[in-house]
């Protein structure tokens, strides 16, 4: 029953980190239909930016927080005004290549800026590990759930309540109609480009503290977390929460009773079993085809 | 009747004369290398290109049948003391066997969905190959593959690898150029044009999407057998996620739907960071570059965009 605990403890920790990065792939597939082959590279940025202006030039949280989420958006503005817009004519495979360049690259940088050794982070609070029903919580945990819940519920809001939200689910519907409408689908693809690096560079800043990060770590984040946004439904926000969790505690399940040497296959199988099974997801209701 | 011959077939001789010239001329067992390797890279972006350009269905995972392809023969041939000659048809075999199997259900789904089921199957079988320790020798590799013999000939010496790699190479170049030109390869182009209109004309797509898939898993194999008895020392991680996108890669660079735009792409990709080692470690920054700025500027591929820049270059000269 502890070690039941404790297991899910640490699920649902890794879940929501799969969680925000899943969000990031579908903040951007809706409103543009691409699956962002370099996105794990904004969680690698995330977590290294936070290496320098947190662990290094000793910036308080809040700030160091907003400076990298910021930094890591621009590279995502940078990334769409200069390698996806500038395609002329923009087929699917063509810009999935483009993406997986920018990942090569966005490493290469990453090693270039921080070398090849791997940084640990200090937790955002030194408050010692909280301890229920024997099973230990760090506070990391804590920061990283609300965290999480508070970027997506922030997302939420933004696109059902705001009217620029609207206006990208609207692009993310029918671009072309949308356009009708006077709305700019030109800079609602930007924004979401922009958004979804926000995310990536948000689960690379609340990961740090409980991984080492390092220029390689982003590859195999965002391939989860896109197994995770397939799981839930790709291109629906609330499917790749409920994907992250799902992930997150299965893993973390079969890390506990099964294998640890397996632990990175568990996403793979659940992606291949969702894929035969149930293609839309979860909570996905449209059939996406492209190609 | 011989001219005929020469017309139709000139670029395989042009090809057949190139290899022979420079295996001859080349001495220096680096740049020995580094050409077979462009010539199983070949073989690789040759299955994947049939897939994709005539076929219209992606796999990101393609790296795990080079694997199987590998570590089949470096399993046969090590660890049990089969010959190579009799390794190979197990590996091919091997290969086809799990290609039918993962495609039956796979190739069912289409576009992303596809893509990401295959990409699902490479990383699977990469773990397998890391954790099943015992078999494969997990993630530090398995060594002493010895080097390859068929029957009497041991191809140990650097030119006669080469010449066999590049002979294998040409085969494929014919077999899969006559599948394209007949009804079979008509077949193929219609599906990826459109799937429902080749059903309605009577094309059993299904199947015929699990062959090509067969078929390029086999190359892939093939590509994975040369490679093993090449370098006689393989590790999981020749086989990951990487590799299979830089398979991907050699076809979407080189061009897709073109025999030729595989021999292009999968060269360029072999040769990039051999050139690149240069950079040191502006090595991934530049490669990342290059392969952004070619798709962004020839997006059909460097074949199709050299043969673009060479026509126009005609027209302003007129």
């Amino acid at each position: 029953m502890q070690e039941l605990l404790q297991y899910l403890f640490s699920g649902i920790t890794n879940g929501a980190i799969y969680a925000v990065i899943a969000v990031g792939f579908a903040v951007l597939f809706n409103a543009t239909e691409l699956i962002n082959f370099a996105h794990g590279e904004f969680v690698m940025l995330g977590a290294l930016g936070m290496v320098t202006l947190y662990s290094s030039l000793q910036l308080p949280l809040t700030l160091a927080f907003l400076l990298t989420t910021v930094g890591v958006s621009c590279v995502g503005f940078l990334f769409e005004r200069f390698a996806i817009r500038t395609v002329k004519r923009p087929e699917p495979i063509v810009l999935v290549i483009i993406t997986v360049g920018a990942s090569i690259f966005l490493r290469g940088v990453g090693m270039l800026g921080w070398g090849k050794d791997a940084f640990s982070v200090d937790p955002f609070s030194t408050h010692p590990p909280f301890s229920i029903a024997g099973a230990h919580l760090l506070p990391q945990s804590l920061w990283i759930l609300v965290i999480v819940l508070g970027a997506v519920v922030g997302l939420h809001l933004f696109f059902n309540r705001s009217l620029t939200g609207k206006a990208m689910l609207a692009c993310a519907i029918s671009r072309r109609a949308a356009w009708l409408v006077g709305i700019p689908t030109g800079r609602m693809v930007q924004l979401a480009f922009v958004l979804s690096a926000a995310m990536g560079a948000v689960a690379g800043i609340i990961i740090a503290p409980v991984t080492m990060c390092s220029y390689d770590m982003g590859t195999l984040l965002g391939l989860k977390g896109f197994c995770a946004a397939m799981l839930g439904g790709l291109g629906s926000l609330w499917g790749g929460v409920l994907g992250g969790f799902l992930l997150g505690v299965l893993e973390a399940l079969g890390v506990g009773f099964l294998s640890s040497s397996l632990k990175d296959a568990i996403a793979f199988v659940l992606l291949l079993l969702i894929l035969y099974v149930r293609p839309a997801g979860l909570l996905g209701a449209r059939k996406v085809q492209r190609f | 009747m011989v001219a005929r011959y020469l017309r139709r077939n000139w670029a395989y001789l042009v090809f057949l004369a190139a290899v022979g010239v420079t295996g001859c001329l080349v001495q220096n067992a680096y740049y020995f290398q580094v050409l077979t390797f462009i010539g199983i890279n070949t073989l690789l972006a040759l299955g994947l290109n049939l897939l994709m350009g005539y076929a219209g269905q992606i796999s990101l995972g393609h790296a795990a049948f080079y694997g199987i392809g590998a570590y089949t023969t470096a399993i046969l041939t090590t660890t049990w003391g089969l010959s190579p000659g009799l390794a190979l048809p197990c590996a091919l075999a091997i290969a086809a066997l799990v290609a039918l199997v993962v495609g039956l259900p796979t190739l069912k789904l289409s576009g992303y969905y596809l893509g990401m089921g295959t990409l699902g199957f490479g990383m699977i079988v990469h773990i397998f190959l890391r954790e099943w320790t015992e078999v494969t020798g997990g993630a530090s590799g398995f060594i002493g593959i010895p080097p390859l013999t068929l029957g009497p000939i041991v191809f140990t010496d650097d030119r006669a690898y080469f010449y066999l790699v590049w002979a294998t190479v040409l085969l494929s170049f014919i077999l899969t150029h006559r599948l394209i030109r007949s009804r079979v390869g008509r077949a193929l182009r219609s599906i990826h044009d459109s799937e429902h209109a080749a059903r309605a004309v009577g094309v059993d797509t299904q199947r015929l999407k699990l062959q090509v898939f067969i078929f390029s898993a086999i190359l892939a194999a093939l590509g994975g057998f040369f490679y093993a008895h090449l370098v006689n020392f393989i590790s999981p991680d020749s086989f990951n996620f990487l590799v299979s996108v830089r398979m991907v890669t050699m076809v979407v660079i080189g061009g897709m739907a073109s025999v030729w735009g595989a021999l292009l792409g999968a060269s360029l990709l072999t040769l990039l960071p051999e050139w690149l080692h240069t950079f040191s470690d502006f090595e991934m920054v530049v490669y990342g570059l290059i392969l952004m700025l070619v798709m962004i500027l020839m997006p059909q591929g460097l074949t199709r965009g050299i043969l673009d820049a060479y026509e126009r270059s005609r027209k302003n000269s007129r």
